[in-house]
């Protein structure tokens, strides 16, 4: 009912309304038309400048505000490729920017119609548009001659020296396989996969997989100034990594392996001091829509030095021990099996583990 | 064909206001065809008819609908995203079970978002926009009595009516409508396990769609052959105006794309329902392994995006013809560089087909393929400048008549210089790949292809709406309705950019789980806010529309604009047939606004070049 009462009400303020704005019109008329245009004309032409002129006062604004909250320095290589690729495309468009919009508010306040003014006849001049052909299309040159510096460096192949760390989406979270002392990731097989355990499908007859660890909450560790390359695959759908603070992106596409590397410059502890922020953490989000749960398809990354990295890697036991041993016989699987799509925060593999509380 | 036009009803000359040059041409058809005259009954008057203009009037009011559920959709969901811990029981009034308690469920948040996309895009901003203006103005601006096939027009607007009966339908199922995103990529909407969204909502979804290119390949073609074929006596292509120029090439990329899209969208059928593998491979979901092998995801992408970006162009073109036309009729100036506007409009059309992948940078696509699209997708960046600085240089030393087509016009400019240049970071791979599918990416096209591409919409409603219904829209509410669009658009997305730049997101739920992202909590509350207050300013607009077909101030004159094209040499309330004589001849350009020694500073097409006078 309340809802009625509303809609009545909202048409009841448009009816109003219309029937100031039609009596302005009226009124208009009989005060004389030409004068009343006029008067318009002249109003509006003030309004659209103060528009601009508080449109610039908005961005300006805008910016103080939202400065303070913008990601820190990039945590990667070569995102530092992309911040200063950034910044020079945001000062070129930023001059054409603030130039074209000056020029229209300012021609359309400056010619706006007068009883004296006549318009220039003026339909073509070929110099004016070869000019502003040929302007942009140098600066484009400019701008794609950068782009494909820095995309050539960051597409090309990583590093022999890059540590190797398999990341797998599935709906809703990631999962994250380490080679192992062998530095071999073994071979998978989707139709391997039991949600009890085996998350991925590792083939067990490959002995490439027998050192193979699968981080129990998912996390994603690395070494700091050292390259890694991301083996990136998905279970069920596409999804996205996405590592914000390290500029970086790829989709997760189901039968494709894809590839993404880049050598981390800070540890989360020395982030948490950058950004005075004790909570700082990486985060790795879901940039490719895949389903309810998208949204809480968080993943973390813990960028630490060599030693620590080496200590947290001795602790971890190797997939292959933890589903394999007596304890965690296939019968007490079917209850902890969970269907894809049930919850957003499922856990991958081993039921004695938890996931990053989502 | 030529039947259909002779025999329809031509609306008797006593009830409409002659002034002009053609006060004589009437009076003699009067006399001719007044015995032909017969009433038509309203069903075929209004419903099933074939005259080009009450099918625009359809196409703009079936748009107008769609916009409004569109539009309320995206509020809903924007309460959602401002202020994710509240709850609004408004909310559960519309969507019942899917906002218990007033709070917006996860899956029908997705649901949201996709219909959002789906409508805007196609139903309001191709359907509604080219299959308003392109039915409207191309016989009359180019001196046609009709389309080159007014049955295949009929039909064009019909299969749009149960493309939308399908979509809204689709609302209204148990398991929702779709929700894998308005792209709707599979795997997600081919597996009715990965999404709710993916069941029968989704088989709705793909037969409105794929009726949706069966009514958008059959106006487009008919459009192009009246473009080509009808043209009056005199009506060279070159003394075409820019709106026509821009319509033609629109339909050209329509017709050209649509059916990659069907393709697409016959192999997810497929897909779905029959077993193949198209884009299915090596799946594991619903806790079981599935048997397809050997199908690619990209696939799809690719022939999503082939049509997918010329479809921004379908959305952009008619605008910028529409605004061209509207920013040299109220600056009493001539369009400046009439040539490089066309030149520019065939760049932007043949660029429009060789740059779809820049949607795909970070999809696993092979990188040497995508650095040759960051270079066409650059490229395109030039005719798009070239036609800003035209537009300028247009407005520069004019005599400018600020009503309210003249100022969404203006909007239009400002608006797509400021969602262009943002598609200068897109575009360019190395940026993208920070950039893709975050809040800057929602900034961009919502600036340049919802919002700017609706002012170009609401420049030409406001332009043709006289034309339309013989009657003004109301000023004072078109300079409220403009103002309040404005500035909410910049206010909705230039903090945006600063989001995405940020790395949030896009087609999140909720972020307050996210330590990078959740101190955007109250910027997204103001967005929201502004939304609402937009939003609302559009119904203002909707309410100014319909009062003013009934109420509005009626139109006392042939030509209320002084422009010299074709459509206003036609009667008020012109019947079927345009011109109750013969068509008249077209001896100059369109944009002929110089001094015609009577006092006028016009001199419309259908006026002898004088002795001497130099042809543009």
């Amino acid at each position: 009912m309340s809802g009625f009462i509303a809609i009545a009400l909202i048409l009841l303020v448009f009816i109003i309304i219309y029937q100031i704005a039609k009596a302005s019109e009226l009124a208009m008329i009989l005060r004389g038309e030409e004068k009343v245009k006029a008067s318009t004309n002249r109003l509006m032409a003030w309004l659209l400048m103060a528009f601009f002129l508080l449109g610039l006062y908005g961005i300006w604004e805008c910016h103080e505000l939202m400065m303070p909250k913008m990601l820190p320095d990039s945590a990667s290589v070569q995102g530092v490729q992309y911040d200063s690729m950034y910044r020079v495309t945001v000062i070129v468009t930023g001059i054409v920017f603030f130039l074209t919009q000056a020029l229209l508010f300012w021609f359309a306040f400056r010619y706006q119609s007068t009883e004296k003014r006549t318009s220039f006849f003026f339909p073509h001049n070929n110099k004016l548009e070869l000019i502003w052909t040929t302007i942009p299309a140098i600066a484009m040159a400019v701008l794609v001659a950068i782009g494909l510096r820095n995309w050539v460096s960051m597409t090309s192949e990583a590093p022999k020296d890059a540590a190797i760390v398999e990341i797998v989406g599935k709906q809703f979270n990631w999962i994250v396989r380490y080679p192992g002392n062998d530095g071999v990731l073994g071979t998978r097989d989707f139709r391997k996969i039991d949600d009890a355990n085996n998350v991925l499908g590792l083939d067990w007859k490959d002995r490439n997989n027998m050192d193979d660890i699968i981080s129990a909450n998912g996390e994603l560790h690395m070494v700091v100034n050292k390259p890694i390359k991301l083996i990136i695959g998905s279970r069920d759908v596409i999804h996205d990594v996405g590592l914000p603070h390290f500029r970086m992106k790829m989709d997760a596409v189901p039968g494709i392996i894809t590839t993404l590397w880049f050598t981390p410059r800070y540890t989360t502890a020395q982030m948490k001091e950058i950004t005075k922020n004790p909570n700082f953490v990486y985060e790795i989000s879901c940039d490719q829509m895949c389903g309810k749960g998208h949204y809480a398809m968080r993943g973390t990354v813990v960028v630490e030095t060599e030693a620590e990295y080496k200590a947290w890697l001795a602790s971890q036991q190797t997939y292959y021990a933890i589903n394999n041993a007596p304890a965690a016989a296939p019968a007490d699987s079917a209850s902890v099996a969970p269907t894809g799509s049930e919850q957003p925060a499922e856990q991958p593999g081993n039921n004695n583990q938890t996931i990053v509380k989502q | 064909m030529a039947g259909i036009v002779a025999s329809i009803k031509v609306k008797q000359m006593s009830d409409v206001i002659i002034d002009g040059p053609n006060v004589a041409h009437a009076h003699a058809h009067d006399e001719h065809h007044g015995h032909e005259h017969h009433e038509q009954h309203f069903i075929m008057k209004y419903l099933f008819s074939m005259d080009h203009k009450i099918i625009a009037k359809q196409f703009l009011i079936t748009g107008i609908i769609w916009a409004i559920i569109g539009a309320l959709f995206s509020v809903f969901f924007r309460l959602q995203l401002g202020f994710p811990d509240q709850t609004f029981p408004i909310m559960e009034k519309f969507l019942g079970e899917w906002a218990k308690g007033g709070k917006l469920s996860n899956e029908f948040y997705y649901a949201l978002v996709t219909m959002h996309g789906t409508i805007l895009v196609f139903f309001v901003l191709t359907a509604g926009l080219s299959g308003t203006f392109a039915n409207l103005l191309i016989p009359l601006q180019i001196g046609a009595r009709d389309m080159a096939s007014p049955f295949m027009n009929m039909l064009s607007y019909w299969f749009f009516f149960i493309s939308s009966i399908f979509m809204f339908v689709s609302l209204f199922v148990q398991t929702g409508p779709a929700s894998g995103g308005w792209t709707t990529y599979p795997p997600l909407s081919a597996l009715k396990e990965a999404s709710m969204g993916s069941g029968v909502g989704m088989d709705l979804w793909l037969i409105s769609m794929a009726l949706f290119v069966v009514s958008s390949l059959l106006g487009g073609l008919n459009y192009i052959s009246t473009i080509l074929n009808m043209r009056t006596k005199g009506m060279t292509m070159t003394r075409l105006p820019l709106t026509i120029w821009a319509l033609l090439f629109t339909a050209v990329l329509g017709v050209l794309s649509f059916p990659v899209l069907f393709s697409g969208f016959v192999l997810l059928i497929f897909d779905r329902n029959f077993g193949t593998s198209f884009y299915l491979s090596e799946i594991f979901i619903g806790g079981k392994a599935l048997p397809h092998i050997g199908g690619s995801p990209i696939l799809y992408q690719h022939l999503f995006w082939f049509l997918g970006h010329p479809e921004v162009y379908i959305i952009m073109l008619p605008g910028m013809g529409m605004a061209s036309e509207v920013l040299s009729t109220h600056s009493r100036k001539p369009i400046f560089g009439y040539f490089a506007m066309i030149i520019s409009l065939i760049g932007i059309t043949v660029l429009a087909f060789l740059v779809w992948a820049h949607h795909m940078f970070v999809s696993g696509m092979s990188p040497f393929l995508g650095s040759i699209f960051v270079l066409m997708t650059l490229l395109i960046a030039v005719p798009s400048a070239v036609k800003v600085f035209n537009w300028l240089t247009t407005i520069w030393r004019g005599n400018i008549r600020f009503t309210v087509p003249m100022m969404f016009a203006l909007g239009f400019v400002s608006l797509f210089i400021s969602g262009g240049l943002t598609g200068i970071f897109l575009g360019n791979s190395a940026l993208d790949i920070h950039l893709h599918d975050t809040y800057f990416v929602i900034a961009h096209f919502h600036i340049v292809m919802g919002v700017s591409a609706f002012f170009g919409m609401f420049a030409g409603i406001y332009h043709w709406f006289p034309k339309m219904f013989g009657r003004y829209l109301n000023n004072t509410l078109g300079y409220i309705h403009f103002f309040i669009t404005l500035a909410g658009a910049y206010l909705i997305f230039w903090p945006m950019h600063y989001e995405g730049i940020a790395g949030m997101p896009r087609r999140y739920y909720d972020y307050s789980a996210w330590e990078s992202f959740r101190h955007f909590t109250s910027l997204n509350g103001f967005i929201s806010i502004v939304s609402i207050i937009v939003f609302f300013a559009q119904l203002l607009f909707v309410f100014n529309f319909f009062m003013s077909i009934f109420k509005g101030r009626k139109l006392l004159t042939q030509n209320p604009w002084d422009s010299p094209t074709l459509e206003w040499t036609t009667p008020i309330n012109a019947g079927h047939g345009n011109w109750p004589g013969e068509i008249p001849e077209v001896h100059r350009w369109p944009y002929d606004y110089k001094d015609d020694g009577n006092g006028n500073d016009f001199i419309p097409q259908t006026v002898p070049l004088k002795p001497g006078e130099e042809a543009h």
